[in-house]
């Protein structure tokens, strides 16, 4: 890749290993599919294209790629789950929703390299045996969606899509379908609903997997923008070599978009588990704030629990057991598993000692509480519930046993929910709570105790006071 | 009654619905984003117009409708602006780049609530909202303008100039 | 009783070990052993959403064995210990699986009841002193099983509009809604009327009818019956009474041949609501709303109240006692030859009440025995195009082949004087059966008996008062052939008698026999009498009824969600 040069100021860190944003910022790039070409674009499509569907699923499994969405679910063992003798149409969904606050991946492979991402989804649904696929993108990518539809344009021209693909027997549309603005359809089943037309409540699973009964109840798979470019990777390098790739059972490459209290925020992308948590703040995004110390990251988006400074880990098992600082933790699926967090959609928030913790937290019930689908009891009451009380600490109006309330009511949705929304709600207040539960009581007035900003006269009626 | 869609926006629509060749009902955003970019917002005729369209109830169409704060049910200024609202923007500043321009263009927002979530200036050229997670948390604070996206606004008077 | 036995699953529910249907939904299958699973948004007929979480119970499963390691031995039951799940399960949608534990009373199923409930209750208005549904909500109820007893909820709880009239017959309350959606899925999928829907979103979310569309459909007041809480009220029976007040009585509809059937709600001889009563072969969980709201003129100052016999002087009715009335009919009658007289009895009337008709038109040697016809639209849904309750009934008893069709005969005998008696029980043939009060003036002797005043009391020689439907008991006989019992809800005003008893009365006037105390006593006579019937005893009726007959009558809407059982939409 020593011939790839990229634009003055935005060249990659040394440390990065640039593979699905290799186009990224590079210079001399643009969206056409003669550019794509000329870089070897859409050569794997046709080595793809000669193997048996089942071959691909295989490779893909030998990579051990895991869904770079927020879930880490095994790519080619989701794809496995498609049931065996089939009749029914089987349908491809790109998740291009990217909303999880704090990631920021998606948009730049969709702006800057579409074919990218197409050539992905092609092989993929060769792979499935899609034969009509949909790129769901969030509303706010305006310009994106625009793009997306070009590039499917020039790729149909090319014969890259709709009937015969490349000579063959393979047929295949793929649309884009904008969304508007609604964070309930990066989860799966809502996307589906949402596809289907209907407001995007997520579905119940057991019975509708989407594997067995997605899209217009028919086998469906839905994977995330990042994760289906891997797809090509693999097939460009085989599973095996692109399995070298970061470390067992946290393989490949991984865009880790970093935002909030650092130097030189950015999306950063790196040889999964390759860096820890201090090489990632301090070499690759320039460190802290001018006179700042850490007070706590939030690794995967905002839904995954927080970190502290100062806590300690223990990760590794048996003889590779050990505690460690959140400097060392390393950024791949397992580890942030074992400290507690999750790695998530990659979107990793730096907080500096200059934060409030209690203006962080309401500002994270906000957006749950305005994006909660209200389908299902705990989570449409819930997250609301603790918006409320959050906005009342940050208001000065929040009592100490207010913090024991909301702990509560985020035990109440963690777990107790429809979709995975219920912990994406719950999992910050609860941990924030676990580990800052001083500095949270401290914006606390303990004269409010027990005082009711409800209508009194109300709950006495019912006998609940 | 006076209620119009004009043979191109039509066209459109009819393409659109296509993409969807099990469900004419999948075309539900589709349809909506076509007839909210000729007019600005999905009226109570609009929500018609895409039911009778789309052979459904109208009420599956409001559903939809009022869902979505990407759908808007009342008519936004000549330029619209979204402001991230979530973390990282916020901790960038976009609560002070709000209030500068709300300030520039005139806008009160004192009277938005969550079922009124748009100001639109006095004049009717610009409108403001908080938007959630515009998905680039890097370079906040980030807005769009109509379908323009900028990140890492500088300034408030900066952007607006670029709109006439 | 010779169905193919279903493959059965050991299920351990609350430590006891219980077989069930392959395909068994976890909630009925605790419902099955007496453990009830509280929930709002469930109801078997309509599709599981999952949306209220009040449901969820700890559920386990046998082991997975790691790899490598021996698979755990079964017990002498061929039962493995369970592993308990550390996440809760919904039983709703849920079902059951091979040696799968479920555990309604253990602490994390509490726990997650108490939590949805706090939550559930959490932006509801708590206006239960002055709400509809108070008595019969199952939030109250719940509350009071699984609730905290207090409220820690110290916020502005979110407005909602309310006192909203969706339709002419329903009203809505948005605040007090759960967001169960089972009206919504009621008017989708079984009323065909989607029209309600919700808006907005997250706890902002607000059941809506889209705006200038009207809840219409006959079947809109299900939905108030559907609504767990005091959401959805009826019209027609908000703030009339509360519902720990009444007495209720299951009974039948007789508004058509489906004999849907139901629960009467009553309170000193009034009836205040009558709501649908479950039976899968015969209306689901439904009925239409002008079936139930057809009781106001139960309670009306139009019923009649004493008997009345024409004064041969005045020409005006006047009041009579009941043996008074017998020997005047009875004198009449007894002057006149059989085949002069005529009897038209009703569909309306019991199979008791039908037999005991026979038997006064053999006492009188009746030429002509029938009863009116009452045809109209079927509905495609439940109400049947035969809008009398037992034609069945008068079939079988009477020996009528199509009854109501002998009805132009009869008036043409009157016309031409060859019939010169009618005894007309329980129709108004002026305006149900196309007479005319000139016709009927013709007649020596013309006897009624009918529930309310009415054109052809009016020219009639003696007029009875007998009870209407929900005062009197017996059975009938649906349009599918179904044996039901009508059971008595309230006394009949004044001096009203039940047919049977006013039928029984005439043929002892005659001078017939009789000892008949209780309609009990005719039905066992009618077993005896009547091959259909032989061997059936009235107790073996029960509240659901029986097959009795062979129709060609079938339900279009149990026809439906038959469908929708074997797609495994539903539960059924």
């Amino acid at each position: 890749m020593s011939d790839v040069k990229y634009i003055s100021g935005k060249e990659p860190h040394p440390k990065e290993r640039r593979m699905i944003f290799k186009n990224v910022d590079r210079e001399g790039w643009d969206q056409s599919i003669e550019t794509y070409e000329k870089d070897g674009g859409y050569e794997v499509l046709k080595k793809a294209m000669k193997m048996a569907p089942g071959d691909i699923t295989t490779e893909v499994k030998t990579g051990g790629l895991r869904g770079r969405g927020g879930a880490g679910f095994p790519t080619g063992v989701k794809w496995g789950f498609l049931p065996p003798n089939n009749t029914k149409p089987v349908y491809l969904i790109c998740n291009a929703d990217e909303s999880e606050p704090g990631t920021f991946k998606d948009r730049y492979i969709i702006h800057q390299d579409p074919h990218q991402l197409i050539e992905g989804m092609i092989i993929s649904c060769f792979a499935v045996g899609a034969k009509l696929a949909y790129i769901y993108i969030r509303e706010e990518f305006p310009e994106g969606a625009q793009i997306l539809e070009a590039a499917i344009e020039e790729a149909r021209a090319k014969n890259y899509l709709g009937d015969n693909v490349l000579g063959s027997d393979f047929d295949l549309e793929i649309y884009v379908h904008r969304g508007a603005g609604a964070y309930i359809c990066g989860e799966e089943t809502g996307l589906i609903e949402s596809l289907e037309g209907k407001r995007p409540y997520p579905r119940i699973k057991p019975p509708y997997f989407p594997a067995a009964m997605g899209l217009y109840l028919c086998p469906t798979i839905v994977n995330n923008v990042e994760t289906l470019c891997h797809v090509g990777h693999i097939l460009r390098i085989g599973g095996e070599e692109w399995a070298k790739i970061g470390t067992p059972n946290n393989t490949g490459t991984r865009i880790l978009c970093v935002s909030g209290d650092v130097q030189k925020p950015g999306y950063y992308e790196v040889e999964v588990g390759s860096l820890t948590m201090g090489e990632l703040i301090n070499d690759v995004c320039g460190g802290l704030k001018e006179g700042r110390e850490l007070k706590a990251v939030i690794p995967g988006g905002s839904s995954a629990k927080v970190l502290r400074a100062g806590e300690t880990f223990k990760v590794g098992r048996g003889d590779d057991a050990k505690e460690i600082d959140i400097w060392n933790i390393k950024m791949d699926f397992d580890t942030l598993a074992a400290c507690g967090s999750m790695a998530g959609s990659g979107g990793v928030i730096v907080i500096d000692d200059s934060r409030s913790i209690s203006w962080v937290l309401n500002n994270i019930n906000a957006f749950y509480a305005h994006e909660s689908c209200g389908q299902c009891t705990p989570c449409r009451e819930g997250s609301l519930w603790m918006k409320k009380i959050t906005d009342r600490l940050v208001g000065g109006t929040a009592s100490p046993t207010d913090i024991d309330t909301l702990y509560d009511v985020a035990k109440n949705i963690d777990g107790r929910t429809i979709c995975a929304f219920g912990e994406a709600s719950a999992w910050p207040t609860e941990s924030f709570i676990e580990k800052f539960k001083d500095e949270l009581v401290a914006d606390t007035n303990p004269e409010l105790a027990g005082e009711k900003v409800n209508n009194e006269a109300q709950l006495a009626a019912a006998g609940l006071l | 009654m006076s209620f119009e869609v004009p043979a191109e926006v039509e066209t459109k629509v009819d393409q659109r619905i296509t993409h969807y060749p099990v469900s004419k009902r999948s075309a539900v955003l589709p349809v909506i984003h076509e007839l909210q970019h000729h007019f600005g917002f999905i009226s109570e005729e609009a929500v018609e117009w895409i039911a009778v369209k789309l052979e459904l109830e109208p009420i599956k169409v409001l559903e939809v409708v009022t869902f979505y704060p990407g759908i808007r049910q009342s008519a936004p200024g000549k330029f619209h602006i979204r402001v991230c609202r979530t973390l990282s923007c916020a901790m960038a500043g976009s609560a002070e780049l709000m209030d500068a321009l709300c300030e520039t263009a005139n806008i009160d927002r004192s009277g938005t609530d969550h079922h009124h979530p748009i100001a639109v200036s006095p004049d009717g050229k610009f409108s403001i909202e908080f938007a959630e997670c515009l998905a680039s948390c890097g370079t906040g604070p980030v807005c769009l303008v109509n379908d323009d996206f900028h990140e890492a606004v500088p300034n408030a008077a900066e952007l607006l100039a670029k709109y006439d | 009783m010779s169905e193919v036995k279903p493959d059965l699953i050991d299920v351990q529910i609350n430590g006891e070990w219980h077989s069930f249907p392959k395909g068994t939904r976890m909630i009925e299958a605790c419902k099955e052993v007496g453990v009830e699973v509280p929930h709002y948004c469930y109801h078997p007929k309509l599709t599981s959403p999952g949306n209220c979480r009040m449901c969820l119970v700890e559920m386990g499963m046998p082991p997975r064995p790691a790899p490598g390691s021996d698979p755990v031995e079964p017990d002498e039951d061929g039962h493995v210990p369970i592993s308990w799940i550390p996440r809760p399960v919904i039983a709703c949608a849920n079902t059951i699986a091979p040696n799968m534990g479920i555990r309604t009373e253990s602490e994390m199923t509490e726990e997650c009841r108490k939590g949805v409930m706090e939550l559930l209750l959490a932006n509801h208005p708590l206006d239960c002193p002055i709400c509809d549904q108070a008595g019969e909500c199952s939030l109250q109820e719940f509350s009071v099983e699984h609730g905290k007893g207090e409220s820690r909820f110290r916020e502005q709880k979110v407005k909602k509009p309310k006192n909203v009239e969706i339709g002419p017959r329903i009203r809505l309350d948005d605040e007090r809604c759960i967001m169960c959606s089972r009206c919504i899925r009621f008017m989708d999928e079984i009323a065909d009327q989607p029209v309600l829907g919700f808006t907005d979103r997250g706890s902002h979310t607000t059941l809506t009818i889209h705006p200038g569309h009207e809840l219409t459909s006959n079947y809109s007041l299900n939905t108030a019956d559907l609504c767990p809480v005091g959401a959805l009220t009826s019209n027609d029976f908000r703030f009339q009474m509360r519902v720990w007040f009444m007495k209720e009585t299951k009974t039948i509809d007789v508004n058509c041949a489906t004999g849907a059937n139901i629960t009467v709600f009553a309170r000193e001889g009034k009836i205040y609501r009558v709501i649908p009563r479950q039976n899968n072969n015969v209306n689901s969980n439904w009925m239409p709303d002008s079936h139930r709201l057809n009781i106001h003129w139960i309670n009306s100052e139009a019923r009649l109240t004493d008997p009345l016999v024409r004064d041969e002087k005045s020409g005006n009715h006047r009041v009579a006692t009941w043996n008074g009335a017998m020997q005047t009919s009875a004198d009449a009658l007894l002057k006149l030859d059989g085949s002069e007289i005529a009897v038209i009895g009703s569909a309306r009337m019991t199979n008791e009440e039908l037999l005991i008709t026979n038997r006064l038109a053999k006492q009188l040697d009746a030429g002509h025995v029938d009863v009116v016809a009452r045809e109209g639209e079927p509905d495609g849904y439940l109400i049947s195009a035969d809008r009398n309750p037992n034609s069945n009934g008068a079939k079988l008893i009477l020996g009528l082949e199509n009854p109501g069709s002998t009805i132009d005969q009869i008036r043409e005998g009157i016309a031409q004087g060859r019939i010169k008696a009618l005894v007309c029980l329980q129709e108004n043939i002026i305006d149900d059966a196309g007479f005319s009060a000139d016709e009927l003036a013709k007649l020596d002797f013309f006897l009624t008996s009918y529930p309310l005043a009415n054109a052809t009391a009016e020219v009639a020689d003696v007029v009875l008062p007998g009870a209407c439907w929900a005062e009197k008991s017996g059975t009938m006989v649906n349009g599918t052939g179904r044996l039901q019992r009508l059971n008595k809800c309230i006394e009949g005003p004044g001096q009203t008698l039940e047919a049977w008893e006013i039928v029984r009365d005439l043929i002892q006037a005659l001078g017939g026999g009789n000892g008949i105390y209780a309609a009990t006593e005719l039905f066992a006579q009618l077993a005896g009498e009547v091959p259909e019937f032989e061997g059936i005893t009235f107790g073996q009726i029960g509240d659901l009824g029986l097959p009795l007959i062979e129709t060609d009558e079938r339900i279009p809407l149990l026809e439906r969600e038959a469908e929708r059982k074997a797609q495994g939409l539903i539960v059924g």
